[in-house]
């Protein structure tokens, strides 16, 4: 489809509108009950902390899912590439020696 | 006190919530961001809740077996008690979330003073309540320091809306005949009393929105008494009684 200015190429092609500003985007994660660690949940949109501590109430804890939220703006999160997943994660695949399974746990302990 | 008076005033508390929680339902799928949309549906719904409970009680009050049903979707525009600022229209975002601050500051002031109240089961209501709105009016609060303390164009809008809505704020504070009874017998405060912590928070939060409140006491009445209610709540009912009036008695 050709651009409707596109005979007159000093006009620009599209006319110069005021960048969107979107609210930064916060990461999630709720804590379901006491003693349990918090758990990321999903991502929701705000203009600062806490709001987005009180839009992750409306929009992740109606069903009373949680006793404990925390929030952190996702540009903060540092993460692992996808690309060096083989040296990252692939040495320990051959140490299986480092799961505790060539132990006896007496029954007494119950669930580990 | 006589029953009268006690299901006059239980209609005003339940017509409030209803009245004001379908308006806010009417934003469901229409607010600007996703958040907010479910956050102002997650308020319908805890007024609506609200409501069911204040209507249930004045249907049994009044005796007559008329259930909370009944007293939301059959009765007509002259039989609601509510006052004239929760029927008012939506208009913007901004317009919709003044309405809401300026009725959640007075709403918890009153659900405060009704969890003391000589009636249980009123009592019991009002503690069930007050939590909910506790975080209405936090929310709301915090949206219109946001607003107004915003761009320009945002301050424009929540200074129009306050200049809009300020007239019916003081129909929340004048008592009448049925308030006075209800306070004699312990069961209401005098709305008067509550008039001084209202006007006090109010004052912090226009400030910190750096908006000006409107130096001028007049004030709209006729919405809690019935006698002149807007020409809005009427169109209103038409939406929601719809199908009750078109379909008498239908159920799920």
């Amino acid at each position: 489809m050709s651009s409707p200015n596109s005979a007159y190429p000093d006009t620009p092609e599209t006319q110069t509108r005021p960048k969107r500003h979107e609210w930064p985007l916060w990461e999630v994660f709720i804590r379901g009950q006491h003693g349990m660690s918090h758990r990321h949940v999903g991502s929701l949109h705000a203009p600062d902390e806490e709001m987005a501590i009180k839009n992750a109430r409306d929009v992740y804890t109606r069903r009373n899912e949680g006793v404990s939220i925390w929030v952190v703006e996702a540009r903060h999160i540092a993460a692992s590439s996808p690309s060096e997943k083989g040296p990252l994660y692939e040495p320990s695949e051959s140490k299986v020696y480092r799961h505790p399974t060539f132990f006896d746990i007496p029954d007494e302990v119950g669930a580990m | 006190m006589s029953d009268d008076a006690l299901f006059e005033f239980l209609c005003r508390m339940g017509d409030n919530t209803l009245v004001l929680g379908h308006r806010v339902s009417e934003w469901c799928g229409h607010a600007p961001v996703l958040e907010e949309d479910i956050a102002l549906a997650n308020t319908a719904l805890d007024l609506i809740g609200q409501t069911q409970m204040w209507l249930g009680l004045a249907g049994e009050i009044e005796g007559k077996g008329r259930s909370a049903d009944d007293l939301a979707m059959r009765r007509d525009v002259w039989d609601f008690r509510n006052i004239l600022l929760v029927e008012q229209p939506n208009g913007d975002f901004g317009q919709t979330m003044m309405r809401q601050f300026l009725f959640d500051l007075w709403h918890l002031e009153m659900l405060k003073a009704l969890s003391g109240s000589s009636h249980d089961r009123v009592a019991a209501i009002a503690a069930k309540s007050v939590k909910e709105v506790q975080y209405h009016v936090e929310r709301s609060g915090d949206t219109v320091i946001g607003l107004g303390d915003g761009t320009s164009e945002s301050h424009r809008r929540m200074q129009a809306a306050l200049d809009l809505l300020w007239p019916y704020v003081g129909e929340m504070f004048v008592p009448d005949h049925i308030d006075a009874q209800m306070s004699e017998a312990g069961i209401a405060p005098d709305p008067g009393e509550l008039r001084a912590t209202y006007d006090a928070r109010l004052a912090e939060v226009m400030t910190e929105a750096t908006l000006t409140i409107p130096d001028s006491g007049f004030a709209h009445k006729g919405g809690k008494s019935g006698m002149r209610h807007s020409e809005h709540l009427g169109h209103m009912l038409t939406q929601m009684q719809w199908l009750q009036r078109a379909y008498p008695d239908a159920t799920w």
